[in-house]
């Protein structure tokens, strides 16, 4: 079947018909083509989607302190609640199972100068862990650590744009800057892929600040991280626990919608990340439906090549070709040519995907690309789908009479 | 060479049945050249058919070469064509996107000759046939008369038992046809059995016999003096 003196034959086949040999490898690369440059558009949405929702860690909780609205258990209404390190030790003692990790931020904004330069920049007050919970980036030097945090040390890590500000091109690492009227040494540069607003922060030990701010232990909010094994359904259930754990430590009412604020991003992951279920669907929809077609168009070639070659199959049989030998043959070309043009289809496609790149950006498209894996099964499935619907046509060629093929005009 | 007993065949066309064949008996011995005529509906056709495993036969026994031909599949059929018979048709049925060689080379690719022994012999063929400069040629640059020459190349190119030809004349002029007659002779002179359906007189009686159908049954058999076809040449 696979001898070099049949390959010669078919070889010989193709080149001489070369409209068919067109036809079928054209389909063929087309759908491919199509298929590979359809899917990968739509994980270049699911791309862009992720850049839009993916640029904080998506298991965190946000917990910030509020005023009162009603009177509770003898506090009169309007009371001003506040956090401080106790409420974060005993969320580290209550919540041990459930939670990855937690960290302060305090917020201030304030006028920072380097030399000559100054600019106005917001400070976070954090812990260590607070880079998780943001995905902060270090380009160099390193973030805030524990050692910070216990000697209270006057160091800030700044954003990209802030050295860019402040420094030009200088290297900022070991320079004094100073903030809010105290001079703080820049231990590390870092960046972040949620925006310019993001690389124009300053972050320092939560100890330190606390320090400056005539030594109290004041928190702004507490960000707390899950386990992400504890699931949507965890993070729901710890989310009213916390809830219940503040109202009953600061005394706030059950009922008071505004004594303590708890923002759940995983209620809003679970959304997200259902679109971004649905966008695949749509996607995997309609490459399913492109390669359906394909096959559709190469099994139509098929049976249009087998009945332009039915007086040919006659002449063949009755010198001597066996039902086999026809439809092998028949096989072997299309097979040939749906893998020649399948392959040279997805390469066209895959090259069409890379050099899109960025560009599609504005059309909420980005970086598409496809998994070569993805890319070679569905040139397969195309390929073994149409030596399935070439070998159908075959079949029943090969089992005319030659002496009705031959009366085919 | 050849022997049919008691043929009958009969084509359905939805609910009538056509008796086409009604009793055939019929031998032919190694070297003969016979004509088998008849008027169009006699059934010569469908004779040759069966003679050459095209079709297959209802009632009655047909052996060919000592060998009974029943009950073949196709795969079978197939390479007792290749072995046994050489056809040549009316309308010629090369292949068209093959050259003048190839097309004579095809029964030998069926026989899983290598190619240059393929190559050597189909132009050792086209030699006898006198086309040889016209190897590379496709079929579309032939004549007629070329056309039909190279199809009795490619039917003797498999060294067949019998030659069968179905109106091997009927698309050529008389003198293109006198031709081919010729050359059918000469073969003929070599020993070889062959078989031709024509409705032409002046092609019959340049046959050694003539085996007349009407009907489906066969009205006359005789042998006759042959006339050669050089003379016309």
């Amino acid at each position: 079947m696979f001898s070099r003196d049949n390959w010669k034959e078919i070889f010989e086949t193709i080149q001489k018909n070369k409209l068919r040999t067109f036809l079928s490898g054209f389909t063929v690369a087309l759908g491919i083509l199509i298929f590979v440059v359809l899917f990968g558009m739509g994980n270049g949405l699911v791309n862009t989607f992720n850049e839009f929702f993916g640029d904080d860690a998506t298991n965190v909780l946000y917990v910030f302190p509020g005023r009162t609205t009603v009177p509770y258990k003898g506090y009169k209404s309007n009371r001003v609640i506040e956090f401080d390190n106790s409420d974060l030790k005993d969320i580290a003692k209550n919540f041990t199972m459930f939670i990855d990790y937690s960290t302060p931020r305090i917020s201030r904004g304030g006028l920072v100068k380097y030399k000559n330069e100054s600019n106005n920049y917001t400070t976070r007050a954090v812990a260590p862990a607070h880079q998780y919970a943001e995905k902060t980036i270090m380009m160099k030097g390193r973030f805030i650590n524990e050692e910070d945090l216990k000697n209270r040390s006057k160091y800030v890590v700044i954003g990209r744009l802030v050295e860019q500000d402040l420094f030009g091109n200088n290297n900022s690492i070991g320079e004094y800057i100073d903030v809010a009227g105290s001079a703080f040494m820049v231990i590390g540069v870092f960046q972040d892929d949620g925006g310019d607003n993001e690389e124009r922060l300053i972050y320092m030990p939560y100890t330190t600040r606390q320090l400056i701010e005539k030594n109290n232990d004041k928190i702004d909010e507490i960000i707390v991280a899950f386990k992400p094994e504890i699931g949507y359904a965890g993070a729901m259930a710890l989310d009213r626990s916390l809830d219940r754990f503040f109202r009953e430590k600061k005394y706030i009412s059950p009922d008071d919608q505004s004594g303590v604020f708890i923002r759940n991003v995983a209620d809003q992951l679970k959304q997200n990340q259902q679109f971004a279920r649905v966008l695949q669907i749509i996607v995997a929809f309609v490459a399913f439906g492109t390669i359906i077609a394909g096959i559709i168009g190469i099994s139509n070639i098929m049976v249009f090549v087998v009945k332009e070659r039915t007086k040919e199959l006659g002449i063949r049989k009755a010198l001597g070709a066996t039902p086999k030998s026809v439809i092998s043959s028949i096989l072997l070309e299309s097979v040939f040519i749906t893998t020649i043009s399948g392959f040279l289809g997805m390469l066209l496609g895959v090259f069409i995907l890379n050099s899109l790149g960025e560009k599609l950006k504005d059309y909420f498209i980005t970086n598409p690309y496809i998994d070569i894996t993805m890319a070679i099964s569905a040139t397969f499935v195309l390929i073994l789908f149409g030596a399935i619907a070439g070998y159908i046509p075959a079949k029943r060629a090969a089992d005319i009479k030659p002496i009705e093929a031959l009366r085919d005009e | 060479m050849i022997e049919i007993k008691d043929l009958h065949k009969s084509y359905k066309m939805g609910s009538n049945s056509l008796h086409v064949l009604k009793g055939i008996n019929f031998s032919v011995e190694e070297g003969e050249l016979v004509a088998i005529m008849g008027s169009s509906g006699s059934g010569k056709s469908t004779l040759l058919n069966i003679l050459g495993m095209l079709d297959v036969l209802d009632e009655g026994t047909y052996t060919l070469d000592g060998v009974p031909i029943k009950n073949l599949n196709e795969t079978k059929a197939a390479q007792y064509r290749n072995k046994f018979l050489g056809f040549v048709f009316q309308s010629f049925n090369l292949i068209n996107y093959k050259s003048a060689m190839e097309n004579v080379a095809l029964p030998l690719y069926y026989q899983k000759v290598g190619r240059k022994e393929r190559q050597e012999k189909a132009l050792k063929y086209l030699e006898q046939v006198g086309l040889r400069e016209w190897a590379d040629h496709l079929p579309s640059e032939l004549s007629g008369g070329q056309k039909q020459r190279v199809a009795i190349a490619r039917a003797m190119a498999a060294e067949p038992k019998v030659l069968l030809a179905d109106e091997p004349t009927g698309a050529l002029d008389s003198t293109t046809s006198y031709e081919v007659m010729d050359l059918i002779q000469k073969i003929n002179d070599d020993g070889n059995t062959i078989l031709i359906v024509t409705h032409e007189p002046d092609i019959a009686d340049m046959c050694k016999r003539i085996v007349h159908l009407k009907d489906g049954v066969i009205v006359e058999d005789k042998k006759i003096t042959q006339v050669r076809a050089s003379q016309y040449v």
